[in-house]
């Protein structure tokens, strides 16, 4: 370039009359003003790949089975999924800083057993016992994690075996059964609709749209981001790293308790063999939904949408009926390892941009 | 931006534009174990001045740095800002005081758009609470505009160039009101072009009254953009002054402790007087050793017999290229011959089998395995030769060992004691040991003797001697001047990653080798990389 510049006393005035244009490295030459297609590509496809896999499974479902594309198909699919959509979305924020809560399962039958026998004392009761328990269990994981340096996976898989201990103590080893009182207010927010749509479903939305909210226009959902992508940078830039990860935490525990208490209304009772493996389930559709499992990046719309396509994945497999509904999680677990693979994938040919 | 630049084109005219004082240390002590990393050393920055912190390895730059910025807290002494003293119990707090530090390796996050790490933790929001995206992108553009950079604020950072992520972390420390930017090493993997952007930033941050404290080891740099330099050596202050009053051989000795008029031979290293015969055919030929921002067209040869020194300052490349030979490193460009062979693929593999051991700077990193015994370290490379079917032979290891443990004069109290409990001497003749017993044709010493005591120094020095007299090939890569020249039959001098000169016969001396070193003797022809134009 401007290897003849004879003195750099001489030299270097030059750029500061003419400010942007001329000098030595002029600044015009950057590369940067737009993003390159490549690139714009690949983040796409990691937001809304997965949408277009779910338009396409179920634009093909619908043709191939009848029974599938139906309103109450529809109706009964979605109140299905909004309990793990629920529990998924708890863990997206944990994912998101870089974490992992194993404990959500466990919590979400608990939460369960709690809330079917707070019922009998009405309906306020009912949420606030299984919030505050599992929301303590969360806080308890947060603390254990950001304070004491532990790591998450060891703390939530303490928390998951602890609290369905507690929950096999609560329920006499599984002998006794809490019901919710019939025509209660609490077994409404279980089984009332709107148009055919259950209420756990338009709350598992509502919640969807705040939780997208918090994440992206909130300096909350910010440090999580900053969290998950670069701990010291986070810390050095002031964000406060351990009450984010406490924070995180305990919203995980409040959400996953707040969808056992659904599902228990949606039941009419608490039951005690649920949720076993949930926390699989959730990570699965949180991974596939896009979000980095080592943290830093990720989406709640794309959980929703992991979400759905494991929840019509499961419907189609009970369609053709003449498959065990075993492949379910086949099925499942091999659109796992596709994702994974291609994040990889795209991260190395981001790397290489 | 505008008035106060002409004192960044002059440094030597006029003091900065407020001479106040901004930050300053006074006698700071700090130990860790065993390390006295600074030792009563006072520091002080003026408003507006670029002031480069300039020492060799282990000078205490970083410690001195850390203390400033609240990384670590001083033993004794105390650090001040703008007369009144501070305690600072974070990064954070230093960072809230107005002091910023742009890392080597950027501190933002790099999955994160460029708007969102300049306003993290303070994001401006709408009226309902909320972030308001447009006026971030929209004053994130205008601040770096102001840099002179022009990049699309919602690009995630990580795309974008190693430089422009460090406009960005400068970004954010401007725009939180810093009035101290700490930069260690920040051109050290930039372009040509990103530096030149750099150095306007840098004349900005003057115009607006900020200081800024320079780590770099590239004179050419140092001399462009900075007004005054501190230079410290062993964790000691050894001169605070003009840079424009202190030519560059001054400067390259302050920092390699080496008193231009003294220069003697007093002969207090191992090595015996006189060189050795060396072979007429080089036993390895390097040519044009290249990596992006490291190594520049490298290009050296090796005989059997000689002791071939390498020299240069911190940061010229001297590790690199002994990893380069020795497979450890992958180059983008630059073949290797060995005994008269071309090397096809550099591989480390590769190389041992071809005859070449390196015993790296960082032993402790790098090479021993200090759980394992005497004999398990000794024996660790050789161990697919001392196999048959994968099973070692135990009888042939022992012997192995016992000979190279007399041969070394290794002190330890047998072959199955840990490596962790020897000394930094003998640990250092063990991992000799090990890479002798593969019978080498060249040995890559780098730092063979750095931190290991006088007398274990000596003793080192002495086998270097005794292994070259037996016709092995050695490259010795060495800081302390003197084991470099009375060591050293040649020596082949690095600057900026580039071979910068070569030294031998009578030429072989420590100020030749100053010379050399601060740039005063002509440098061959085309060797040279653009960057290293001399401003003098």
């Amino acid at each position: 370039m401007n290897e003849t510049t004879p003195a750099p006393v001489a030299a270097v005035p030059a750029p500061k009359k003419t400010p942007a244009p001329a000098g030595g490295g002029a600044p015009r030459e950057e590369p940067a003003a737009e993003t390159p297609l490549k690139q714009r590509l690949a983040e796409l496809v990691q937001r809304q790949g997965v949408l277009a896999v779910l338009l396409a499974v179920i634009l093909v479902a619908s043709f191939v089975y009848p029974t599938f594309a139906t309103l109450d198909n529809a109706r009964g699919v979605t109140v299905q999924a909004s309990f793990l959509a629920v529990v998924a979305l708890g863990m997206t924020l944990v994912i998101i800083t870089g974490g992992i809560d194993l404990s959500v399962g466990s919590v979400f039958a608990l939460g369960g057993v709690l809330a079917a026998w707070a019922s009998q004392w009405g309906f306020f009761t009912a949420l606030l016992v299984p919030l505050v328990v599992c929301g303590a269990i969360g806080l308890l994981n947060g603390f254990l994690i950001a304070r004491a340096g532990m790591a998450p996976f060891i703390v939530t898989l303490a928390t998951l075996l602890a609290a369905r201990g507690l929950l096999l103590a609560l329920t006499d080893e599984g002998a006794t059964t809490y019901l919710v009182p019939k025509d209660s207010v609490f077994a409404e927010l279980g089984q009332g609709s709107v148009l055919g749509f259950g209420y756990p479903l338009l709350i598992a939305l509502v919640l969807f749209g705040a939780g997208g909210v918090l994440l992206q226009r909130t300096s909350f959902g910010q440090s999580l981001f900053a969290v998950g992508g670069s701990s010291d940078a986070a810390g050095l830039m002031g964000l406060p790293v351990a009450r984010t990860k406490i924070l995180v935490y305990t919203l995980s525990g409040l959400l996953a308790g707040l969808a056992g208490a659904l599902n228990a209304a949606r039941l009419s009772s608490g039951v005690t063999i649920v949720g076993v493996g949930m926390e699989l389930d959730a990570i699965s559709a949180v991974v596939i939904g896009g979000t980095l499992l080592i943290g830093g990046a990720g989406s709640v719309s794309g959980t929703l949408w992991g979400v759905l396509l494991l929840a019509v994945i499961q419907n189609l497999i009970n369609q053709i009926g003449s498959l065990n509904s075993s492949y379910q999680s086949v099925v499942s677990g091999g659109f796992l390892i596709v994702v994974v693979v291609a994040q990889r994938y795209l991260a190395r040919s981001r790397r290489t941009t | 931006m505008a008035p106060p630049e002409a004192a960044a084109q002059a440094p030597a005219e006029s003091t900065p534009p407020a001479a106040g004082t901004v930050l300053e240390a006074r006698a700071v002590s700090k130990r860790f174990p065993g390390v006295v990393a600074l030792d009563n050393v006072s520091f002080s920055l003026r408003a507006g001045e670029t002031h480069a912190l300039v020492g060799e390895n282990g000078a205490g730059k970083s410690t001195l740095i850390k203390v400033l910025t609240g990384v670590y807290r001083p033993d004794e002494g105390e650090v001040r800002m703008t007369g009144q003293q501070v305690r600072f119990a974070r990064p954070f707090e230093a960072q809230q005081a107005g002091i910023s530090t742009i890392y080597q390796e950027v501190n933002l996050v790099p999955l994160m758009s460029v708007a969102r790490n300049i306003f993290l933790g303070r994001e401006p929001k709408n009226r309902f609470g909320l972030i308001d995206f447009g006026r971030m992108h929209r004053e994130t553009t205008e601040l770096l505009d102001g840099f002179g950079v022009h990049v699309d604020p919602r690009r995630p950072l990580h795309t974008l160039g190693i430089g422009t992520q460090q406009m960005v972390a400068l970004a954010r420390a401007v725009s939180v009101n810093a009035r101290v930017v700490v930069m260690d090493e920040p051109t050290s993997s930039l372009e040509p072009r990103e530096v030149e952007t750099l150095f306007r930033v840098i004349a900005g941050l003057r115009g607006q009254g900020i200081a800024v404290i320079y780590v770099s080891h590239r004179m050419d740099e140092l001399y462009r953009i900075c007004d005054r330099v501190t230079v410290l050596r062993d964790g000691r202050h050894i001169h605070t002054g003009d840079l424009a009053e202190l030519n560059r051989m001054r400067l390259v000795s302050m920092m390699l402790g080496r008193d231009m008029a003294e220069v003697r031979r007093s002969g207090v290293t191992g090595f015996a007087a006189g060189g050795h015969d060396a072979e007429r055919t080089p036993v390895l030929t390097a040519s044009g050793l290249t990596r992006r921002h490291q190594l520049q067209d490298v290009s050296l040869s090796l005989y059997g017999g000689e002791v071939l020194g390498l020299g240069g300052l911190l940061g010229s490349g001297r590790s690199e290229t002994a990893k380069a030979l020795a497979g450890a490193l992958s180059l983008d460009g630059g073949e290797l011959t060995v005994g008269g062979r071309r090397l096809r693929r550099l591989t480390s593999a590769g190389a041992i089998r071809a005859g070449i051991s390196l015993l790296p700077e960082d032993r402790k990193a790098e090479g021993i395995i200090p759980g394992l015994s005497v004999r398990e370290n000794i024996v660790l490379a050789a161990m697919p030769r001392l196999s048959r079917a994968g099973v070692v032979s135990r009888r042939k290891q022992d012997r192995i060992v016992e000979v190279f443990m007399k041969r070394l004069r290794i002190k330890a109290a047998g072959p199955e004691q840990k490596v962790g409990e020897l000394s930094g001497g003998n640990q250092q003749k063990v991992l000799l040991a090990r890479w002798l017993c593969l019978e080498p044709k060249v040995l890559l010493l780098d730092e063979p003797t750095r931190g290991i005591d006088v007398g274990a120094k000596a003793e080192v020095q002495g086998l270097i001697d005794e292994l070259a007299g037996e016709g092995l090939a050695v490259l010795l890569i060495s800081s302390d001047i003197e084991e470099l020249i009375e060591g050293a039959d040649r020596i082949v001098v690095l600057r900026g990653g580039a071979v910068a000169g070569e030294l031998s016969g009578d030429d072989v001396g420590e100020s030749q080798l100053l010379e050399v070193l601060a740039d005063h003797a002509p440098v061959p022809e085309g060797k040279a990389p653009a960057a290293q134009e001399d401003p003098r």
